[in-house]
């Protein structure tokens, strides 16, 4: 008996990816709550970072952050005052903790460009030189040249076991390739000639069949080029936002450096003399040294988490863009429903039982890896309760595994033969072999094959995806509105839609129209998201304020968007505006707790250095210090510590809800605000506690 | 009554009066600078200067605009002053010297009317009336001026177009600011201040022997000081003089007049920029701190210690007896929270803690309710870095009432607000660090500090309260405020210009539930805090020094 199991959209699955649309997080991260967040932070990376940090103090790269810029030179001041003065251990604590203060900041920004260099290492070897068999310009000859020697047009050969030498398009054959070099998901995708899934990127491995593809990318520019200089920074630039947040600090470094260079001529005129080591400490103090150690490495931990989704995002603006998206488009297939890649009913024909049905098509299924054949697999086993077999487990059975050109797969056991494939295949092969194809249901009559006298169908129909309501939800709170995007009529559309509980839908949505919906949105100040793979979306791609194109698309549409999901999930668009988000709250909110630390600051030092003049001013010192010296160090030693304390926040991002801004600030404020307002009281207090205790000082 | 009870009576009378006034002027307002109908008079008054009322400016015509007009202001002002011997009606006086003259012109034409200068003893009718009481109206009319100019900035969308400043100037003073005056004059005069071009006069004291005290226009004057929050007294003692400031009623009726734009602003502001409860939001926040400063006010003056204090019913020394604590206390708060800088009673006689309250209300930039104008384009700046900060935190681009808030807009913030700070903490610093300027204190110690630090917070702020004792008619004095003044007017305005035009030329972003609520409590508490720990931090030093190390020693 062979059964035939079709799929209404068949000629898709063969050159769908790899991965499966129900996998919300392919990099094995679960959903729902701090789905955005995660991002262990090991404390070895501060250690083997401290090289690197050490090398950062380089005054030319430091002068970029005008906050620790000032640090140093406070560091170096209080240093040449302390050789001034050798025997004031004062002198030397302070100088010390200072330079701890530039180094830790540094060491933040080293901890978070660590990451993404072990991410490089990686590409790097997938990046080896490689040998590329270029084709002459008649097509004739093939001649073996190094990779690095391609130019725009080249043509080469690429076959099983290859590395493709460059980005490019498949102009003839299909293959499958292993992309896992950069998208670390190792199970093959197809790429073929013609239509939306002709993209090779360079690195990736042929593993079946042979193509030829046409160079698209000059070397050195290719993605996975480009790719090592965004995980290693080395391409960062500044976002707008840091650079208005960077333009706010230093023009409070310079409020605070105003008022600690106008104090002594003050302090003189009350007879407390102040010292240059103690100027430059309570100057430390004041600057938000916090935020300004901290700033570079959020803006990189952004980024990094970004990468760690598999998403590469050209620029940091483009993530800042995300946070503001006010506007989702989503396609509807494979972002809100599980599309036609996905089994979800097997319809049996004509005397036959759906038990029957499901036991064939899972056999028939076992070989085939692409996601229509393991959602097979899936559903029998949900459905029915089939118990996964596996290929070991049938003596004498062989396999037909799916390849691109067959487009079939199954196995011949036991004198039956099964097989499960693309309508066209099937109903060829069944005639091959002198079978004759059933006349059924009207509607189904092509798409029936019969073997053994018993046609079968797997029906597929648009599934919305579990959990999507929900999210859809959670974006209306954020301010988000959503757009489904479907070629379906608008009555298929609309009831899709409210299933799914989107705002808004567009249906029988041709290029044009997507790209009249984004002009609109923006003409509103909107800021519009969207995801697209195709050529034809390539010009939306470009006009929406953040174009995710999917790393399975064309070049054209990975050219055009801002950013690129390695693993081609439209859903992820979600997740990288919460993203987006997170980076700027991660900012706002430092920047909040560092200000606010400055009250305590004062109390501690404001006393310290006048209370012997003015004695009514002890009663500033609400800590109880044990000494004006003590004060002084304790703040600035907190000053420091409060920066590697609060690494692990910069790097993982402030925890990030869904919820309403009002909610938001609520909460933000009262964390970052009041608590910022009330930890150096508690922490200043304790390291006053612990100098005190050191003889000779306290 | 206990003066505590009376004190709040007069304050709960005050904020009545405020909110009855509130509607009606703030939309009066609104209109005066949205119409594009022309008055008669207005007409002839654009003739005459040769301005054309309908031509729409962008940033750098309104900047000229303001900067010449206040040019031609401090020129006229300084040479009616340096020919003030040879003018008619100057009961004699003669003219003023170089360095004062300069002081003063600077004063008056920068809201400040910091005097360091007898008016009775100095300025006859004409400079007094033709020079110093004009730009009371027109210095005031300028600061409205660059306030609308900044809402229209955010009113506005895809335009750099901001107004037209003649118009606006014009209007400010024919629509507004006269009718007021002579509205409050009359009610002025009515109380018993005094209004006519009387000599010196001879009078008698009980205790024996002779005063000379002359007359003058002061009802007339008096109201646009308070109305405008100007604050040059007539007379030198400011509304503690009899004739200024005869009784209580008309002390509260005063400190009403001097609050009465700046709090009505934010009315204007929210009809202009479409959203009455944004107004409110920036209404809360003024009067959040001007209540709050009150109520500290009345604590430390009137439960300060020691045996003195104790008898007279708290800290009476330098406040008229006709007052007391709580109206003087009231009075003195809401001048340095506004620009008016008028007294009825010494701030230098304050507790140590009184005293710093009265500098730190001026230090926050005089936004609670702020100058005429200045006080709603400072508060907005406030509220600009507020947004930025709160705006991070809830995960979006800042943005302020449908504008984004950029590299361009928090640079242009960010320059206003390091001007004051700059230029009262490095001119306090010079005048401590120089051997000369320190003669002029007349205190020892903290207090002695806390005068010179007064005098540049006031000049620098525009308040034009002095913290009396020092001894400000010195050619350093004289010459460093006066730049304070000029420099700590005309700046902000040039950032607030480019900050409106900035605003202006954006296209608006629509809010949803992603958007930070800035019509909301959270929002002006948040504002409160910003304003309260920038500005703490950035005087707290030269504070303690001064006022804290004299109020908090026992």
């Amino acid at each position: 008996m062979t059964t035939d199991v079709t799929n209404q959209e068949d000629a898709m699955s063969t050159s769908t990816p790899t991965l499966a649309p129900h996998q919300d997080a392919p990099t094995g991260r679960k959903a729902g709550e701090g789905r955005v967040g995660a991002g262990l932070f090991d404390p070895g990376q501060l250690r083997r970072s401290l090289p690197d940090a050490l090398r950062k103090t380089d005054p030319r790269v430091m002068v970029t952050s005008p906050v620790m810029f000032v640090v140093l030179i406070g560091s170096v001041l209080t240093t040449v005052f302390s050789f001034r003065d050798p025997g004031d251990w004062f002198g030397w604590a302070i100088s010390a903790w200072l330079w701890l203060t530039v180094i830790f900041a540094n060491l933040a920004e080293a901890v978070a460009e660590g990451r993404g260099k072990a991410q490089a290492d990686t590409l790097r070897r997938a990046k080896t030189d490689t040998v590329a068999r270029r084709l002459s310009a008649e097509g004739g000859s093939e001649r073996q040249v190094p990779g690095t020697e391609l130019r725009i047009g080249d043509r080469v050969v690429c076959e099983a076991g290859d590395i493709i030498p460059g980005d490019g398009d498949v102009v003839e054959g299909v293959a499958s390739v292993d992309e896992s070099a950069i998208t670390g998901e190792s199970a093959p995708v197809i790429r073929e000639s013609g239509g939306d899934r002709s993209a090779v990127t360079g690195g990736t491995k042929v593993l079946s069949d042979r193509i030829v593809v046409k160079i698209t990318t000059k070397p050195g520019e290719t993605f996975i080029d480009r790719m090592i200089n965004l995980v290693e920074g080395a391409a960062r630039q500044k976002t707008p936002n840091e650079i208005a947040l960077n333009i706010l600090l230093a023009s409070l470094t310079i409020v605070f450096l105003l008022a600690v260079a106008t104090l002594p001529p003050l302090a003189d005129y009350a007879g407390a003399h102040l010292s240059m080591v103690v100027l430059v400490a309570l100057l430390v103090c004041l600057i938000p040294t916090t935020i300004g150690a901290l700033l570079s490495a959020i803006g990189i931990a952004g980024m990094d988490r970004l990468v760690q989704r598999n998403v590469l995002a050209m620029s940091g603006r483009a993530v800042e863009a995300a946070g503001d998206v006010s506007t989702l488009l989503l396609d509807k297939t494979g972002t809100i429903t599980l599309g036609n890649r996905q089994a979800a009913e097997f319809v049996p024909v004509r005397g036959t039982t759906e038990a029957e049905l499901a036991d064939a098509a899972q056999l028939s299924s076992l070989a085939d890896e692409t996601p229509e054949g393991r959602s097979v697999v899936v559903l029998a086993k949900e459905r029915y309760g089939l118990r996964e077999r596996h290929q070991g487990g049938l003596s004498g059975a062989e396999w037909i595994a799916f390849t691109a050109q067959t487009r079939m797969s199954g196995v011949d056991v036991d004198g039956r033969r099964v097989r499960k494939g693309a309508a066209g295949s099937v109903i060829a092969w069944v005639r091959e072999r002198g079978g004759t194809l059933a006349e059924d249901a009207d509607t189904l009559a092509d798409r029936i094959s019969e073997a053994g006298g018993t046609p079968l169908l797997v029906a597929v129909k648009d599934v919305v995806k579990e959990g999507m309501r929900e999210r859809f939800d959670e974006l209306r709170r954020m301010g988000i509105k959503t757009i489904m995007i479907t070629g379906d009529n608008p009555l298929t559309a609309k009831a899709i839609a409210e299933e799914a509980g989107v705002d808004d839908f567009l249906a029988e949505a041709t290029p044009e129209d997507k790209m009249t919906l984004i002009k609109r949105e923006q003409a509103g100040g909107k800021l519009v998201a969207m995801t697209g793979d195709g050529t034809n979306d390539a010009p939306a791609l470009a006009q929406a304020d953040v174009g995710v194109a999917m790393n399975t698309g064309t070049s054209a549409a990975k050219e055009a968007g801002n950013m690129v999901d390695l693993d081609s999930n439209p859903t992820k668009l979600i997740e990288i505006v919460e993203i987006g988000k997170q980076l700027l709250i991660t900012r706002g909110a430092l920047t909040t707790f560092s200000i606010a630390n400055d009250v305590a600051k004062y109390f501690a030092i404001i006393p310290a250095l006048f209370a012997a003049v003015y004695p009514g001013l002890d009663t500033l010192n609400v800590m109880r210090l044990s000494s004006p010296d003590s004060a002084i160090l304790s703040a600035v030693v907190f000053n420091a510590l409060i920066i590697i304390a609060l690494v692990p926040l910069a790097l993982r991002g402030v925890r990030y809800r869904p919820v309403s801004a009002d909610k938001l600030l609520r909460r933000n404020l009262g964390i970052y605000g009041l608590g910022g307002l009330a930890a150096p009281f508690v922490g200043i207090k304790i390291i006053d506690l612990l100098i005190s205790l050191i003889p000779g000082i306290g | 009554m206990s003066p505590v009870l009376a004190g709040v009576l007069q304050l709960l009378a005050l904020i009545a009066a405020l909110a009855l006034a509130y509607r009606p002027l703030g939309d009066h307002m609104a209109r005066v600078y949205s119409s594009d109908r022309h008055l008669r008079v207005e007409k002839w008054i654009y003739k005459g200067i040769g301005a054309d009322p309908n031509t729409e400016m962008r940033r750098p015509a309104y900047l000229r605009g303001v900067l010449a007009f206040s040019a031609v202001s401090v020129l006229f002002l300084y040479l009616l002053q340096r020919i003030q011997g040879s003018l008619p009606g100057s009961l004699g006086f003669s003219s003023i010297d170089p360095d004062q003259a300069f002081n003063t012109a600077a004063s008056f034409a920068t809201n400040t009317n910091w005097q360091s200068y007898y008016g009775e003893q100095a300025m006859g009718h004409v400079v007094q009336t033709g020079g110093l009481a004009v730009q009371n109206f027109v210095s005031a009319a300028v600061g409205i001026a660059v306030a609308v100019a900044l809402v229209r900035g955010f009113a506005r969308s895809r335009t750099g177009e901001l107004g037209n400043f003649w118009a606006d100037l014009v209007r400010g003073t024919v629509r507004i600011l006269l009718p007021l005056s002579v509205i409050a004059a009359i009610v002025l005069v009515a109380c018993g201040v005094i209004q006519n071009f009387a000599g010196i006069h001879e009078v008698g004291q009980f205790t024996g022997g002779g005063q000379e005290w002359n007359g003058g226009a002061v009802a007339s004057q008096e109201a646009i000081k308070e109305i405008g929050t100007n604050g040059g007294g007539y007379f030198n003692a400011n509304s503690a003089h009899p004739f200024e400031n005869p009784n209580a009623f008309s002390n509260l009726f005063e400190v009403f007049l001097l609050l009465l734009i700046p709090f009505a602003l934010t009315r204007t502001f929210g009809r202009m920029v479409g959203s009455l409860r944004q107004g409110y939001a920036i209404l809360a926040t003024m009067a959040t701190i001007w209540v709050g400063f009150i109520c500290l006010m009345w604590w430390t003056e009137f439960a300060h210690h020691g045996p003195a204090f104790e008898i007279a019913g708290g800290a009476m020394e330098g406040k008229e007896a006709r007052f007391g604590i709580g109206a003087s206390s009231i009075f003195s708060i809401s001048t340095t929270l506004t620009s008016t800088g008028a007294v009825d009673s010494f701030h230098s006689s304050n507790t140590g803690l009184g005293g710093g309250l009265n500098l730190l209300g001026m230090q926050l930039g005089e936004i609670a309710p702020g100058g005429t104008g200045s006080g709603l384009y400072g508060m907005l700046i406030m509220a600009v870095i507020a947004v930025f900060i709160a705006g991070l935190m809830v995960g979006r681009t800042p943005e302020y009432l449908g504008k984004k808030i950029g590299t361009r807009e928090i640079k242009f913030a960010a320059c206003y607000i390091l001007i004051t700070p700059t230029l009262v903490l490095v001119l306090t610093s010079l005048a401590m660090a120089l051997p000369t300027p320190g003669d002029s204190m007349t205190n020892s110690g903290a207090h002695g500090f806390s005068e010179i630090l007064y005098a540049y917070t006031s000049g620098a702020n525009n308040n034009g309260s002095a913290f009396a004792g020092l001894n400000a008619d010195t050619q350093w004095f004289n010459t460093t405020i006066g730049i304070a003044m000029l420099l700590g007017r005309f700046l902000p305005m040039v950032f607030v210009l480019a900050l409106a035009g900035s605003l202006a030329e954006q296209k608006p972003v629509p809010a949803t539930a992603g958007t930070l609520r800035t019509d909301k409590p959270l929002f002006a508490g948040l504002l409160v805090g910003a304003i309260l720990i920038i500005t703490g931090l950035t005087y707290f030093p030269a504070l303690a020094l001064g006022p804290l190390a004299e109020g908090l020693a026992s």
